[in-house]
């Protein structure tokens, strides 16, 4: 098979090789080049922003396994569609945009399937909550914490997707408005009325006021 | 950041926003720490994977090598078996060739010696007279 190789245009220069006045010679970037830097900085961003990915997953799922599914799934589009991303937003908001219409399609097929089973793998509430980072904390706001930390699961329950998607995104993530926004294509107006009705629902289940 | 900034409703109450804010806090820690845990726990079992995954393969090699070996072993013995039959069967069709050809001339041998026996001992009727003086002759000259 005949091989060819192509050349990319640098700056509105003809890409062939070019000679500067001090005499140097700058090679022209071939279109190998050009995919060897993409895919280096593609790896790059994937080593920086799965974690984060994974974790909002795990946290709307509260499954493992689906969310490691969910994640290289999200990876995979992305890779796929990486020369379509242009920088409009951030690299992070832009995977995490991808990964909500993921998790947001599994549901909608898991609902299609068989509604019922949707939340068959996920762990319960109250393993959910025994995480907590191993501080330096007595036993006793050990207790606390956790007993906090079940009952904002428990308020994530009532909570409806888009409000689950926000507040995660919001308390979770620590994004600005603005990424959760692009991030869920909603407007920040909507995006901030969707996260005071979630917080009055944790603060209900806190047992603050309504 | 905090959770202050989109709280727009109603008069706030101290204790209830720090209890709140404490609740959140400790939420995205939990989270963080769970998938933090869950991100390690995936390395390890990739890393033990890999490990298993290596040795599955060195164990399905040696598997391959010992059928391979067993079943060319086996193959070898069943032609070797096979050769050192059509040799004995070689040998003792020449063994009974040369018992045939033994037999047929023994047979000849014993026809011949029946032959020569009836021959020498069955005397025509005339010649009996000669054969009688043939003896005496023989006896006077042994008796001499």
């Amino acid at each position: 098979m005949k091989m060819r190789r192509k050349t990319v245009n640098l700056g509105g220069m003809r890409a062939s090789t070019r000679v500067m006045a001090a005499g140097t010679v700058v090679k022209p970037m071939t279109a190998e080049t050009a995919e060897g830097i993409a895919a280096q900085e593609f790896a790059r961003i994937v080593e920086s922003h799965r974690p984060q990915i994974f974790r909002f997953l795990l946290a709307s799922t509260r499954d493992m396994d689906l969310a490691e599914t969910l994640t290289q799934e999200c990876f995979l589009k992305a890779h796929r569609n990486w020369k379509h991303f242009r920088g409009e937003s951030t690299a992070m908001t832009w995977l995490m945009r991808i990964a909500i219409n993921l998790q947001k399609d599994h549901w909608r097929n898991r609902r299609l399937q068989f509604w019922r089973q949707t939340r068959i793998n996920a762990v319960d509430l109250d393993e959910a909550s025994e995480w907590l980072p191993s501080g330096e904390r007595t036993a006793e706001q050990q207790l606390l914490a956790r007993e906090q930390v079940g009952h904002v699961w428990k308020a994530m329950e009532g909570l409806s997707e888009r409000q689950r998607t926000v507040f995660l995104l919001r308390y979770v993530e620590e994004q600005e408005l603005g990424d959760i926004a692009v991030a869920t294509g909603l407007s920040e107006g909507t995006v901030k009325a969707h996260l005071s009705r979630a917080l009055t629902k944790v603060r209900a289940a806190l047992g603050g006021r309504r | 950041m905090t959770w202050k900034a989109e709280n727009t409703g109603g008069m706030a109450d101290a204790a209830s926003d720090a209890r709140l804010e404490e609740a959140l806090k400790n939420f995205r820690q939990s989270v963080h720490a769970w998938s933090d845990a869950a991100c390690s726990r995936r390395r390890t079992e990739i890393r033990i994977a890999a490990r298993g995954g290596w040795r599955l393969a060195s164990a399905w090699a040696l598997g391959c090598a010992l059928a391979v070996g067993g079943l060319g072993t086996g193959l070898y013995q069943h032609h070797h078996v096979e050769v050192l039959a059509r040799i004995k069967a070689a040998q003792q069709a020449r063994q009974q060739q040369l018992a045939a050809q033994q037999r047929a001339e023994r047979a000849d041998e014993n026809l011949l010696a029946t032959v020569d026996s009836d021959i020498s001992r069955t005397v025509p009727a005339a010649m009996e007279p000669l054969a009688q003086l043939m003896d005496e002759g023989e006896s006077q000259s042994t008796g001499n």
